[in-house]
């Protein structure tokens, strides 16, 4: 479970997250929506503490994210995160790339770290890629690389911020396929998106960010269907 | 008007000796490039530390390795500890002096070829649970060493042209000191140095050739 309570956030004079109130449930797909500079981004790095908090706390399985003393670096082995850019290792072969975290983060045998690293990367169409670098490869198969990494992993939980939005429009659709499947498998997902079909169709919950403010959260159907907050009755005329 | 007469033979007949002063020259400029890479990632390690001390260290090493002469550092290394009651023979001196020269200028290789690694990398890196010391060295430092491989071949050749200075510290069995001694006994100064020229600049040129060989063949991405 990922509790998120009261957090707040500032870059400088600007704040971006202004006391956000959110609890996600294991199994549960969360969608966050909203324009740019909404801090929805901001919100999953503070997840996973590569950004830090100004107040407020984000409670992970029990652990307290930024309190002192918490291993973040262990934290991570349960929270997968895939950003926009896919941030593929390109000295390293497609197997490699999956392969690096697992043997030397969780110590696993290069035996062990391969035959994992083959399921996830058969599990996201990527069979047949495996001696093949990054550079090599379409945006779209690179980003379904970035997502096998981070399931080699075995986390809990999977973060993704706009994993689409560095994609060629032909490419989006092999990659949030790949979603759709984690979420039916029952993965539990925060993902940060702006594609709203996806959104409506994937999610228990969907939530809407607003100048750093979580201004409506419901199920899709509703959310999409009977919207209450103003901003999001405009965001949502702007996206259709 | 021009009264030289060439003595090719005797400066080939000393070609063996000079051969065997080529091997210590290409034996102290492979060692002091080894050494040097080891010292130019402790001074890169430095750098991104963020400790003001490590990085201060870090930023004197490579000023004054970078903005005095080679010459200096030698002399300094054999001379100078000398006055402080350290006293290296002329072989070491010149190998701590190129060493030193090295890690500088290796050192701002690696500054320049970290610039064009994106920090996401190692953001990406961090994400899975990576130590900031795994982060570098699983995935920046294989990256930096590829990109900053072929200038590094430039500064071993440099390397190897910096061990002629060893003469000027008493070196007399690397390819300049022994040269230097033949051609105090003969005073055939033109035939041998211009020997000893086109062997600096064979090795020179083996060198460049094989590091791009050497390149085309490790990285293969």
């Amino acid at each position: 479970m990922i509790e998120i309570e009261n957090v707040r956030k500032s870059f400088g004079q600007l704040e971006v997250l202004k006391g956000i109130n959110l609890t996600v449930q294991k199994g549960e797909v969360l969608t966050i929506i909203g324009g740019s500079g909404s801090g929805k981004s901001t919100l999953l790095t503070c997840i996973n503490g590569l950004e830090t908090i100004d107040a407020g706390r984000i409670v992970v399985d029990g652990t307290d994210v930024h309190a002192k003393g918490t291993d973040l670096n262990k934290l991570r082995r349960k929270l997968g995160i895939v950003f926009q850019q896919f941030n593929a290792f390109p000295h390293l072969t497609v197997l490699e790339n999956v392969m690096l975290a697992p043997v030397k983060v969780l110590g696993q045998s290069k035996a062990e770290a391969e035959a994992m690293a083959v399921k996830q990367l058969t599990h996201v169409g990527l069979g047949d890629k495996l001696k093949v670098y990054p550079s090599r490869m379409s945006g779209g198969q690179q980003q379904r690389m970035a997502i096998a990494r981070a399931l080699a992993m075995s986390p809990a939980y999977m973060l993704f911020d706009e994993v689409t939005s560095a994609l060629d429009p032909q490419l989006v659709g092999e990659v949030l396929d790949t979603l759709r499947m984690l979420a039916s498998e029952g993965m539990t997902m925060i993902c940060v998106t702006h594609e709203m079909k996806f959104a409506r169709e994937v999610s228990d919950r969907v939530a809407f960010f607003h100048k750093g403010v979580m201004a409506e959260i419901a199920p899709p159907e509703e959310l999409f269907g009977a919207p209450k907050d103003p901003e999001l009755k405009t965001f949502l005329a702007a996206t259709h | 008007m021009f009264s030289y007469n060439f003595h090719w033979n005797q400066a080939f007949k000393a070609l063996p000796q000079m051969l065997d002063g080529a091997l210590v020259t290409l034996q102290i400029a492979l060692l002091s490039m080894a050494i040097g890479l080891v010292v130019a990632l402790a001074l890169t390690l430095f750098r991104l530390s963020g400790n003001r001390i490590l990085n201060g260290f870090a930023t004197v090493w490579v000023e004054i390795a970078r903005n005095t002469p080679a010459l200096f550092q030698i002399y300094m290394a054999h001379f100078g500890l000398g006055s402080f009651g350290i006293h290296l023979s002329p072989y070491t001196a010149l190998l701590v002096g190129i060493a030193f020269n090295n890690a500088g200028y290796l050192a701002e290789n690696f500054r320049g070829a970290l610039k064009a690694i994106p920090e996401t990398q190692t953001r990406a890196g961090r994400s899975l649970g990576m130590t900031p010391l795994q982060a570098f060295r699983y995935i920046v430092m294989p990256q930096m060493l590829r990109i900053a491989f072929l200038p590094a071949t430039n500064q071993m050749v440099w390397a190897i042209l910096m061990t002629s200075l060893g003469v000027t510290v008493g070196m007399n069995t690397d390819l300049a000191g022994v040269t230097q001694a033949l051609n105090a006994v003969s005073f055939r100064t033109f035939e041998f140095f211009a020997l000893a020229a086109v062997i600096y600049y064979v090795i020179a040129k083996a060198v460049t050739l094989a590091a791009r060989l050497a390149a085309t063949r490790m990285f293969r991405y």
